[in-house]
């Protein structure tokens, strides 16, 4: 599938921060990342590397797992939006339930996809992110965004 | 072990299944295990605990495994026994995580902790008092295993009060 490249104010490319302690799933969303037209800024395989990252690279959308050793994601995403208010947290985990989707959006997380991602859905919320259009439901594994 | 435990997860697998390998799984066999569990190929593990506890193995035979790495991380040629675990972690992450999202919407509060790969010959240590139940499926790869050994730790603990009441 062809994605029209995203856009975020006038920055040539949209930067990404990749947060997964699974390098399989890391580079599963680099490649989706790519087929945006973004580019992964930096990645991160747990939530203290990932604040630190955040702090060395301010990417435009960070896309953050859930369950992850040392910080899980929920509480990286406290963290980052404590000290970066501007941040674009979306977070990606197989792990979806209503408690932890509320959890991660009161922390200042903007949205949730659960795996297995499907590259529509993602593509459809980052563009909702990043320039506040409609926006889509909370993505369950296996569901598109319309 | 009831049914309304282990059905999330076979729904899950299946799910997670036809969205990853284009074909949903279907349940080719199914037995109970009590002790280790000898893994046939590529094993990760997940541990769970609050209200509901345990863990939940999903094994996949070694040349099943290394197929679904080659289609997943379109990598021409062998994948590294390094990249067909990560897969397997991940997609067991993505399978369990599914499964305990349907139980977690059911009211139950739990914690799932992140896969661990096992590649030792020996056997997985069972849970400890907890049952397994081993769910064969066939997928259009190969076999997968869910071996699922997981228990109300509420019930449990009532039962065991009953227990000491009609024998103390």
């Amino acid at each position: 599938m062809e994605f029209k490249p995203l856009t975020c104010e006038d920055k040539p490319k949209v930067r990404f921060l990749v947060v997964d302690d699974s390098v399989f799933a890391r580079k599963n969303l680099c490649k989706m990342v790519q087929a945006f037209g973004g580019e992964v800024a930096g990645e991160a395989g747990d939530g203290v590397a990932a604040i630190a990252e955040y702090a060395s690279t301010h990417p435009d959308i960070v896309l953050m797992d859930i369950t992850m050793p040392k910080m899980e994601g929920i509480e990286a995403v406290e963290h980052i939006v404590r000290d970066h208010p501007e941040a674009r947290i979306v977070m990606v985990s197989s792990v979806g339930y209503q408690d932890n989707i509320l959890s991660a959006l009161q922390k200042g997380a903007r949205h949730f996809v659960q795996k297995p991602v499907k590259p529509e859905a993602l593509y459809e919320i980052i563009r909702y992110v990043l320039n506040d259009q409609v926006a889509p439901a909370p993505v369950a594994a296996g569901e598109t965004q319309s | 072990m009831k049914m309304e435990l282990i059905q999330p997860f076979i729904n899950s697998l299946d799910a997670v299944i036809a969205e990853t390998m284009g074909r949903p799984a279907e349940i080719a066999d199914v037995t109970m295990e009590e002790g280790n569990y000898k893994r046939t190929g590529i094993a990760a593990l997940v541990g769970i605990s609050g209200e509901i506890e345990g863990r939940v193995i999903l094994d996949m035979e070694a040349a099943a495994a290394q197929q679904v790495t080659a289609d997943l991380t379109g990598v021409a040629g062998n994948p590294t026994e390094e990249t067909a675990r990560e897969t397997i972690c991940e997609l067991t992450n993505m399978v369990i995580g599914n499964a305990v999202t349907q139980l977690n919407n059911q009211g139950f509060k739990f914690r799932v902790h992140p896969p661990e790969i096992y590649a030792l010959d020996g056997g997985l240590e069972g849970a400890p008092d907890i049952e397994a139940v081993v769910l064969r499926f066939e997928t259009p790869k190969g076999a997968v295993y869910l071996n699922i050994a997981i228990r109300y730790k509420r019930r449990r603990a009532g039962e065991r009060a009953t227990a000491n009441v009609l024998c103390p």
